[in-house]
């Protein structure tokens, strides 16, 4: 089934607690060659038949006004993948 | 009032049929957790408590409507995004902006619900520390001008519980600027700021006053014996306050 995925990522301005918190704790495993992490969201809108135009526009509608949150997040990636 | 009434006993409301005629909705969601301490709030100060449900469709002639706290749909997506669309909620943006200013009280997820439905600016993010925080707080009444706020002398510290895990109050520079310079920012925490809001700010209102949102929590400082510090009852105020618009005492 095709689905459209949809990236979003805290604003770079905005502090992301998650993000330090996983770099705070990579070096106790070796990893000691990433200095910033930051954590986002994937989303995937599965749809039934072709991802049309129309349905692509849907999807950007939707993740500009529901999956994220304009004041914190930016959507950073839309994408269609065809399985 | 003489006596104190136990919490889940029967309690005698004071008898003022003014007071009763003050409709006051509150709205449960799913996974709404202080609906009923809101609602009991309500009741304790006299005034009309109505229960209103997140899939209604009317807003069942409130004066004025509380979004209580909680994890509404489990916080999932974002605290209060989900619930942001909820049918009633609708009805509330509607009415909170109409000319008739419908009183509307965010406390916690529900302060997080108004932020997302754009009834008050800014968001909030996970606490700096990352953890649950669960304390009596002191806060400072900046604002004692709102629909929520009247009964607060300006400048008052008042003392109500806080609980929560995205508690972190995130707003641009020029947004935060522009609510000091407005008078909104309703709520500073006093001492040390417990979850890295900016500006230390602890609760907002809208341009109007009508709106107000703030994370910590007044329904939980109501009565006598339970409240912060076992006497705390700092957060009837706002109830007071509401009713003090309502019935145009203020």
């Amino acid at each position: 089934m095709p689905r459209i995925v949809v990236d979003v990522m805290l604003k770079p301005e905005i502090l992301d607690p998650q993000g330090k918190a996983i770099v705070g704790a990579l070096p106790r495993l070796g990893f000691t060659a990433f200095p910033s992490v930051r954590q986002g969201k994937r989303f995937e809108l599965f749809v039934d038949g072709e991802v049309t135009e129309e349905i692509l526009a849907q999807a950007r509608q939707a993740a500009e006004t529901m999956l994220s949150n304009p004041v914190i997040e930016d959507v950073v990636n839309i994408e269609v993948v065809a399985d | 009032m003489t006596e104190t009434p136990l919490i889940g006993g029967a309690f005698q409301a004071p008898v003022d049929s003014r007071l009763a005629g003050a409709r006051i909705g509150v709205v449960t969601f799913p996974g709404t957790l202080d609906d009923r301490d809101a609602v009991r709030a309500v009741r304790l100060s006299g005034a009309t408590a109505v229960e209103l449900w997140h899939a209604d469709t009317a807003l069942a002639d409130v004066d004025a409507v509380i979004i209580p706290g909680g994890f509404s749909y489990g916080d999932y997506l974002r605290a209060g995004a989900i619930s942001r669309f909820a049918p009633l909620m609708a009805q509330i943006i509607d009415a909170a902006n109409s000319d008739a200013k419908l009183p509307v009280l965010g406390i916690c997820n529900g302060f997080q619900i108004l932020t997302e439905a754009h009834l008050l600016p800014g968001s909030m993010i996970k606490n700096d520390h990352l953890k649950f925080l669960c304390r009596d707080q002191v806060l400072r009444v900046e604002n004692n001008a709102t629909a929520w706020t009247n009964a607060y002398a300006a400048g008052q510290d008042i003392t109500v519980p806080l609980k929560n895990q995205d508690g972190q109050y995130i707003a641009d520079e020029k947004t935060l600027d522009a609510l000091e310079a407005e008078g909104r920012v309703a709520f500073r925490y006093v001492g040390r700021n417990p979850n890295g809001s900016r500006r230390n700010i602890a609760g907002i209102s809208n341009a109007a006053g009508n709106v107000v949102g703030l994370m910590p929590h007044p329904e939980h400082a109501v009565e006598t014996g339970y409240g912060p510090a076992h006497t705390g009852t700092d957060g009837l105020g706002f109830i007071t306050s509401v009713l003090n618009t309502l019935l145009g005492d203020k």
